[in-house]
């Protein structure tokens, strides 16, 4: 049945026990994303490592449907102090997986090809993107708002 | 025990007979979003094209004649249904566009006032200054929110709204104190499309009256559903689409009254819609024409007229009793599931057919993905009406609405459905 090549054992692991979810305190940078159409939300904070500061620790607070919920805390296990390369090679698959133009890649996206269900159901890849995407955009702000505070000095 | 014969209706849509889904039978349960298309409908609209066709209200030839005759006495049929005069009716691409006519009205009267530029006698109305009020309801639309938005944000108007009681019902004692001499439009919906709440229009349309302002009516979820008559009612005009009353997409209708209308200055300009044309300036014609710049959407207004037929062959009354009906199952179906809590009136007094509801610890998109797994098809998310979700504090909702090719045993798979998606996610 679809329902539950879509909903895995570990997508609903991962729903039911999310993952560093709550927020940490002190960040570089924090975006809000939204679904519009079903009102899923995310609030992701990208704090760089203090021990290497190409790496990217990651929080986030959300709400919303079991597979965003599930994804947010699958590219917490995946990104967390992470340096930018390696979460853009993630994001890239996951799109290119979930368009079914990639087989599904356990050594880059771990527990996040059981996502690869989600395909089916072209309305719900955006749930399951809606994490990586403010990932990506909070890990470039973060990243170049060190560069200008540099340029400052 | 129904007052309509469904299964011979739903010989009517062919759609109806297919399956989705692993061959599950299509239960349609969004017709709030839109609804599904009998055969007289899809007839009229492929008979225009093979038999009529031609661009309306331009040229002389035989099809050009009778193009324009089929459309127009669409329009009076569907003016009819409404107890409207044919030439008060407006057709626009949707509802939306219907309510972004007339918002749009206001803001090219105030334009064209502070330039000194010509107006219709009477548009004074229409002009709005810093301060004006507009007024709408928590439960609105974004298709009723937005556009006054947009008005306000360009003319300095303020927007303010009348709030809703915990049971899904207008807070009606806020009428006094919102709706002020400022106000110059109360613009609301007759039947929330999220709560099932049908409002109380000559309450709310007398406290407008009272500061002269001009009155809006939303009534996409009320015109398919239960009798209408703008005898009946008081307001200046109604916003409705044509897709959520068997008709085709792309077609919606403006009923105003007829001297607001000859008050107004065009929306969206161009051929069609003029009376002379120099290349300095022009002027416009007379409603309904002045509203439709471009080649009309003809054969969609012939579609739309055949599904006034078809309702009208039911009797509206009918349709509303038999909505009843299966609202009241609804409510007393999903109000006996653990877990599963009613947005809007749990009592079916002034209630429509819409009925939205959260299942604890199952988010909506996933009661529908269960639903839809088993032939279910009804609405996820925030429903357009975002506000709605805020003040009942829900992220989104799951929504069944229902029509004249539903029955009792679509209720009762929809609560088969909730407890099976409450196993699924092991919530209950």
């Amino acid at each position: 049945m679809q329902l539950e090549q879509m909903y895995q054992e570990i997508i609903l692991d991962h729903y039911k026990r999310p993952h560093g979810k709550g927020l940490a305190e002190g960040f570089n940078a924090e975006v809000h994303h939204v679904n519009p159409t079903c009102g899923d939300e995310i609030t992701l904070r990208i704090t760089r490592d203090p021990a290497d500061d190409q790496k990217l620790l990651v929080s986030y607070q959300n709400q919303g449907c079991s597979i965003s919920q599930a994804s947010a805390s699958i590219l917490f296990d995946q990104l967390n102090d992470q340096t930018l390369a390696v979460g853009e090679l993630a994001v890239d698959h996951l799109v290119a997986m979930l368009q079914r133009v990639e087989e599904p890649n356990e050594d880059v996206l771990g527990d996040g090809i059981a996502l690869v269900g989600v395909a089916q159901y072209p309305a719900r890849v955006k749930c399951a993107l809606l994490a990586w995407m403010a990932w990506k955009d909070a890990a470039i702000q973060a990243l170049g708002q060190e560069v200008s505070t540099e340029g400052e000095k | 025990m129904s007052l309509l014969d469904v299964a011979a209706i739903r010989q009517d849509f062919p759609i109806l007979g297919r399956t989705v889904r692993d061959a599950k039978k299509l239960i349609y349960l969004d017709s709030g979003a839109t609804s599904q298309k009998p055969n007289s409908v899809l007839d009229a609209e492929r008979d225009f094209y093979e038999t009529h066709n031609a661009a309306v209200h331009r040229g002389a030839h035989q099809l050009a004649e009778e193009a324009t005759i089929a459309f127009e006495n669409a329009r009076a049929n569907i003016a009819g249904f409404i107890g409207a005069q044919t030439n008060d009716l407006v057709f626009t691409k949707n509802a939306t566009e219907a309510i972004n006519l007339i918002a749009h009205s206001f803001l090219n009267a105030t334009l064209k006032s502070l330039r000194g530029a010509p107006l219709p006698v009477g548009a004074q109305r229409f002009v709005l200054g810093e301060g004006d009020e507009i007024v709408v309801t928590e439960m609105e639309h974004h298709s009723n929110l937005v556009p006054w938005q947009e008005l306000c944000a360009k003319t300095g108007a303020v927007l303010k709204w009348i709030g809703l009681t915990d049971d899904g019902r207008l807070n009606y004692a806020d009428l006094d104190t919102v709706i002020t001499p400022r106000t110059k439009i109360v613009s609301f919906t007759h039947q929330s499309n999220l709560l099932g709440t049908i409002n109380d229009v000559a309450r709310v349309s007398a406290a407008a009256r009272a500061v002269g302002a001009i009155v809006v009516l939303d009534a996409c979820q009320s015109i398919p559903h239960m009798p209408l008559s703008v005898t009946d009612i008081d307001v200046d005009f109604i916003a409705w689409s044509g897709h959520k009353m068997l008709g085709p997409m792309g077609i919606g209708c403006l009923w105003g009254r007829k001297e607001l209308l000859a008050s107004m200055p065009p929306f969206i300009s161009g051929g069609s819609m003029i009376e002379t044309v120099t290349m300095e300036a022009s002027t416009f014609a007379a409603p309904p024409q002045r509203f439709e710049a471009g080649v009309p959407m003809a054969a969609q207004a012939v579609a739309l007229s055949a599904a006034v037929d078809y309702l009208q062959a039911i009797g509206m009354e009918n349709v509303a009793a038999h909505e009843h009906e299966l609202t009241q199952a609804t409510i007393a179906a999903l109000s006996a599931i653990e877990g599963v809590r009613i947005i809007g009136p749990t009592d079916d007094r002034d209630r429509g057919s819409a009925v939205s509801f959260v299942v604890d610890d199952i988010h909506p998109h996933d009661v529908g993905q269960v639903l839809d797994s088993l032939g279910i098809e009804v609405r996820v998310g925030h429903h357009c009406a975002w506000p709605v979700c805020r003040r009942y504090d829900v992220p989104a909702a799951t929504r069944a609405t229902f029509y004249i090719y539903n029955d009792l045993s679509d209720v009762q798979a929809l609560a088969d459905g909730i407890k099976q998606a409450q196993a699924f996610f092991g919530s209950n």
